[in-house]
């Protein structure tokens, strides 16, 4: 086929959306790191360069031990649940049964909810007087604090960002099950496999790649939980819920100390930009062919 | 009969998950139905309200901007769409069907810009969103766009875009230049209403996404006339502090729209057939 466009029509469609993300993201990008270098501690309008002093400050901040390891946990709990329940689901789900289309409603609802009014209903179930205190003592425990104690509120906010996330992994999955020939099943079938043998043999080597897919998606949304923690326990209490973002969010606008907050955010880029290089060259070589 | 019995367990497990999904709404809702005479923390709870009343609503929406706060929601994430539909399919098209210098260097960029979570460059979006004078504080205008253009395109999007354009056959456009059609006229009336599919799938979730937003409206916005529902909604907390009823029948109100929207458009979302519209 000849060139049936001018030699700047490309760039002409192109130009909208580069302009957008020239300053909305790579501009941004760059100016991160040369932000992390500035002390902002005495006004945000006159800004000093400070070189590696933020650093040293974040190094030696025991906080920043302290939110990196609530992130890791973040990470270890939450991205295990979310690749393995919601596959389990799926292949529940992956059949024709009565109802099907009303459990993936009911089971979807809470990824379209809003995470805020999502934060606030839990907020309510956690209640030191709440329901879950109820049952908790109906089973002859002691009552849980679960957003005030430290030792629980980190996992009470989890729990949030897995029950939220269970529907979205779930479609995923299923979508990826349509792609699984149904004669593999009927093979094992008649070799007499049961359902678990059945799935470990055919179903996950098959979406191996969708189930790499959902652990790295999961990971790094786990590096960007923010709303629970906001919504419920601005990261406390004594700092035991407090994750990167919700640190970011807190030095920056709240602190007013730019400079460090930047130095916190190369840190978080630094580890999703990890993450997510192992997704692309590991698991996703063939989605961004040119 | 015997197909129901042999798949019992798995109804069991099903109906369990979905309790579990939606019992944190159910027992939010059954508090907002709970007149002032019943305690709200009685023990053992009870999921229906003996003293039911809807004054818990009418008292939140007579007390909180509902209208404004769904107006703005509607009005960012509308303009947010809009914006995602245009530029995403406008760069996915050359993308997909010319040759040019510098394609592949672009390529990349945009790919690049998937690893980039916005949470770690929001600092300087911010002082580039001031600098701008894109804020509520210089009009509500400024403040509007201010919230649209950080989300205005996705590599998400223009990824999924230029994979609509490549499924199309080069007759297509040979029979339009046939037809005495240019560049601009392939794009609009050629191009466009094959790719409506991935162009719906991309506006749905790219309303969800905007509709949810949080972090970005909560650093941004100073006035209360231009709270989305979500800084509005959690404004609740600080605005009826224990008052329960209200949070939880606000929050309910501010759910319905989107639960609305889900419905309608729920095909989209559990069909199975949204493989690409994974987002990272």
């Amino acid at each position: 086929m000849f060139k049936y466009y001018g030699k700047y029509a490309p760039y002409l469609f192109l130009m909208p959306a580069l302009i957008v993300l020239v300053i909305f993201f790579f501009i941004p990008f760059f100016q991160t790191f040369a932000l992390s270098f500035m002390d902002y501690s005495n006004s945000i309008y006159h800004a000093q360069f400070a070189g590696f002093e933020n650093y040293t400050k974040l190094f030696h901040s025991p906080i920043f031990y302290k939110v990196l390891l609530n992130t890791f946990i973040y990470l270890i709990v939450a991205v295990p649940i979310l690749a393995i329940v919601p596959l389990f689901l799926a292949v529940l789900l992956n059949r024709q049964i009565r109802g099907v289309t009303l459990y993936k409603i009911l089971i979807y609802l809470p990824v379209i909810v809003s995470i805020v009014v999502a934060a606030i209903a839990f907020k309510w179930l956690y209640a030191d007087e709440g329901i879950l205190n109820f049952i908790v003592t109906t089973l002859g425990l002691s009552k849980i604090g679960w957003l005030t104690d430290p030792n629980w509120a980190l996992y009470s906010v989890i729990i949030v960002t897995i029950w939220k996330g269970i529907g979205y992994y779930m479609m995923i999955y299923l979508a990826a099950l349509m792609s699984v020939p149904k004669e593999l099943y009927e093979a094992c079938e008649i070799d007499g496999a049961g359902f678990f043998r059945k799935h470990l043999t055919v179903t996950i080597p098959h979406i191996m790649p969708t189930i790499a897919l959902v652990t790295t998606i999961s990971a790094i949304s786990a590096m960007k939980v923010f709303a629970e923690i906001y919504v419920m326990t601005k990261g406390g209490p004594l700092n035991s819920s407090k994750t990167i973002v919700y640190y970011i969010y807190e030095r920056a606008f709240e602190n007013l100390d730019l400079g460090f907050a930047s130095a916190m955010a190369v840190v978080l880029l630094v580890i999703v930009l990890a993450l997510s290089l192992v997704n692309i060259l590991f698991f996703e070589k063939n989605r961004y062919q040119i | 009969m015997k197909k129901l019995f042999k798949n019992l367990p798995i109804h069991i497990i099903l109906i369990i998950t979905s309790i579990l999904s939606i019992f944190p709404f159910i027992w939010l809702i059954s508090t907002s139905l709970k007149g002032n005479s019943e305690n709200i923390f009685a023990y053992p709870p009870t999921i229906i309200p003996t003293d039911f009343t809807l004054a818990n609503y009418t008292g939140v929406w007579d007390k909180v901007n509902f209208i404004g706060y769904f107006v703005n929601s509607m009005i960012v994430a509308g303009g947010t769409v809009l914006l995602n539909l245009i530029l995403s399919s406008m760069a996915g098209y050359p993308l997909a069907r010319m040759e040019f210098k510098g394609k592949k260097i672009t390529f990349f960029a945009i790919l690049a810009t998937i690893m980039i979570p916005f949470q770690a460059i929001m600092l300087p979006v911010y002082l580039i969103t001031l600098k701008l004078h894109l804020v509520d504080s210089v009009n509500n205008f400024a403040g509007y766009v201010g919230l649209i253009m950080p989300f205005a395109v996705s590599a998400f999007g223009i990824f999924l875009m230029r994979q609509a354009f490549l499924g199309i056959p080069k007759e297509m456009e040979e029979a339009a230049i046939v037809d005495g059609c240019n560049v601009f006229q392939i794009f609009t009336k050629v191009l466009l209403p094959m790719v409506k599919p991935s162009l719906a799938v991309l506006a749905i979730f790219t309303f969800i996404g905007s509709w949810g937003e949080f972090l970005w409206p909560s650093i941004v916005l100073t006035k209360d006339a231009m709270y989305t529902l979500p800084v509005g909604v959690n404004n609740l907390q600080g605005m009826f502090s224990s008052n329960w009823r209200f949070i939880a029948a606000g929050s309910i109100l501010s759910t319905i729209p989107i639960i609305i929207f889900f419905l309608c458009m729920q095909k989209y979302f559990i069909s199975g057939e949204n493989e690409g519209a994974v987002k990272g």
